[in-house]
């Protein structure tokens, strides 16, 4: 197999979303820019005035000082933020690393840490535990032909509008039942069934763009579908998967409700998001401890979300229909 | 040594994963060299089981519970359900998820639009969306601490003449500098749900304006330049030529944000935990089935929740059939 052959990038990398969606998506806006009539980008600069580069600078302000007043907040001095408001660090500036110490530091019961250590931990098998099986099922679903194939493939498809609320107290039952609940195999394994109807229905349509005569002639030459999943399959859906990742990952990194739910008591098992939020209901007014809190819970997902926008948008795309 | 355990049994897990799938697939591959012809099955074996343990039996199973009583002891029949649309705490549940469903997706949608069409062009036009964007990839329990720092109350009445109280939450400090007092955003209904509803405004916009934008960015410029020569500007543009090219994306927005909103829980539960009549029904049901230990009642409001997510997906997925060609 010639190396041209061999990664034919997919016209639509997202399908599921809308054709206008489907082009080169990203939110910095890196949308190439056609070389149209000059005309036409004029026309459409028109709209660019004065006023409307302010009205978008105003939008702009409002929707950052939020979160910006949280990370302000998060590097002054306790006494301070309890005493006087963000805003005036401009006329009385000071700050302290001594916040983000505080909720890092393994000896105070507050410490962050095992809990970071925790998402993490629980992350990673959750995200390639279900890109794995779903490209191995999207691949028989695509690519093969059995009894009652398109009745499963719909079945599967229909079960992404389950919320999982419906499923979350006998699964706990069975979890019990099995000796696994409060461990990270009861977390593993919801984020892993709770993402895998999406995961199919994505690289299914990921994999009919490939090109058929591709694997019939693979399959003339003798290669066995096992080697064409792993030879031919895997290289070529490096977008589908990245996206579908990072959909997967964010989703993960960011639940509350799983964790609430399966999660052990303490800091045995539970993520950053159960430990935030514990920390909310316990001490709601000690911001020292919640704004820097938040901000450690946040820089995963910011560095992924600012390294990897592209592939962070198509899977967001991607999975605006999940149930 | 407490790190290093459950990083080694995260290694165990994924070594244990790779083995299993590992087994399978050789499995698999020997059967297929024999001839077997439905090799397919070993394929879908994996995701069909774990499906039906984790997904389909616990629905059904949750359904079936929704009949019976708070301990699962006895069948009340439609009695939970009854108890849902009838009882005034619950009818407030359900007026809370109707206000985030009608509200939240036409103001996020119309906030992003606009974003969207305003930087459309511009210079910075990547940073500015950025901007706008950020809050999508931060958790909502993380959205919730910004934002309840920005509703801080602290109550005048403790200060003294010599020693005032400072208000330390944004929003507070603004209406004393416009000449109003300051409130308790979070306690007094039905405010206070407007308050939460505009939490998650904040968040979706950024999602309804990158999606808008990509749209927006796909109408072709000699259909812009054309009504532009017939005259056409602004608000007419927008009207004639720009909702129009990009209304199927505006359904998939409005509908994908309306989901989002139904199953709205994080927000509520971090935020007020459902108290000052905030509650809606994902929250109320996690209260009810692990709180209040009413397990019929909790499994007929999490199939209400299934019952009103189930016909904006499907019509979501038409329109984005429609919206394919296909």
């Amino acid at each position: 197999m010639s190396e041209s052959t061999a990664h034919p990038t997919p016209a639509n990398p997202v399908p599921g979303a809308t054709s206008a969606t489907m082009q080169d998506v990203d939110v910095a806006g890196a949308v190439p820019d056609k070389p149209g009539p000059p005309l036409a980008a004029t026309a459409k600069r028109r709209l660019t005035s004065p006023w409307a580069s302010l009205f978008a600078v105003i939008l702009a302000v409002l929707w950052t000082t939020p979160t910006l007043g949280l990370l302000i907040t998060s590097f002054r001095p306790q006494e301070d933020i309890n005493d006087t408001g963000w805003w005036t660090v401009l006329s009385n500036p000071s700050f302290t690393m001594e916040n983000y110490q505080t909720v890092l530091d393994p000896d105070k019961s507050s410490a962050l840490g095992p809990y970071f250590i925790n998402s993490i931990v629980i992350t990673i098998p959750a995200v390639i535990a279900p890109v794995l099986l779903a490209t191995l099922a999207a691949y028989a679903f695509a690519w093969t032909s059995f009894r009652g194939k398109n009745i499963l493939f719909v079945a599967v498809f229909a079960l992404q509008v389950v919320p999982i609320q419906v499923t979350l107290l006998p699964l706990l039952t069975l979890y019990v039942d099995a000796g696994i609940s409060g461990t990270f195999w009861a977390i593993w394994i919801s984020h892993t069934a709770f993402g895998l109807p999406l995961a199919v229905f994505l690289m299914h349509n990921f994999m009919r763009e490939i090109p058929g005569e591709l694997i019939e002639a693979a399959r003339v030459d003798g290669a066995g579908h096992v080697t064409i999943f792993f030879r031919m399959m895997l290289p070529m859906l490096k977008p589908a998967i990245a996206a579908f990742g990072i959909y997967q990952f964010l989703w993960v990194w960011n639940d509350l409700l799983v964790a609430l739910t399966f999660a052990g008591p303490g800091a045995a098992t539970a993520p950053l998001t159960k430990a935030l939020f514990d920390l909310a209901g316990t001490r709601g007014n000690a911001w020292y401890l919640l704004s820097a809190g938040a901000f450690v819970s946040m820089i995963v997902p910011v560095i992924v979300f600012l390294s990897l926008q592209r592939y962070f948008v198509r899977g967001l795309l991607a999975g605006s229909v999940k149930g | 040594m407490e790190i290093a355990d459950k990083l080694l049994s995260m290694v165990y897990a994924l070594v244990a994963f790779a083995v299993v799938l590992g087994l399978i697939l050789f499995l698999a591959s020997r059967y297929e060299r024999r001839g077997g012809r439905s090799i397919a099955w070993w394929f879908i074996a994996p995701t069909l089981l774990l499906l039906a343990v984790a997904l389909v039996y616990p629905a059904l199973r949750t359904i079936w519970y929704s009949f019976f009583d708070a301990s699962g002891a006895s069948f009340v029949g439609l009695d939970n359900y009854g108890t849902v649309f009838t009882q005034s705490d619950q009818l407030v549940v359900l007026r809370n998820t109707v206000l985030w469903t009608l509200v939240t997706p036409f103001v996020a949608t119309a906030v992003g639009m606009l974003y969207a069409i305003l930087v459309d062009g511009a210079k910075g036009e990547g940073v500015a969306k950025a901007l706008v964007f950020l809050p999508m990839a931060i958790s909502l329990v993380g959205a919730s601490i910004i934002w309840k720092f920005m509703y801080d109350f602290r109550d005048p009445a403790a200060g003294t003449e010599k020693n005032p109280v400072e208000q330390i939450g944004l929003l507070n400090q603004v209406i004393l500098w416009l000449g109003g007092d300051a409130k308790n955003f979070l306690l007094d209904s039905p405010g206070n749900t407007f308050w939460l509803i505009l939490v998650m405004i904040w968040i979706q916009a950024g999602f309804a304006m990158t999606i808008l934008s990509a749209s927006i960015k796909a109408i072709p410029s000699e259909m812009v330049e054309a009504a532009r020569l017939d005259g056409v500007h602004g608000f007419k543009m927008f009207r004639f030529i720009t909702l129009p090219s990009i209304r199927p994306s505006v359904v998939v927005v409005l509908t994908t944000i309306a989901i989002a909103c139904l199953k709205v829980f994080d927000i509520v539960r971090t935020m007020t935990g459902g108290q000052f009549n905030t509650s809606v029904v994902a929250n109320e049901f996690y209260t009810q089935t692990f709180s209040a230990a009413n397990q019929g009642l909790g499994a007929a409001l999490a199939v209400v929740l299934f019952i009103l997510v189930v016909p904006i997906i499907v019509y979501n997925v038409r329109q984005l059939r429609a919206s394919e060609g296909r």
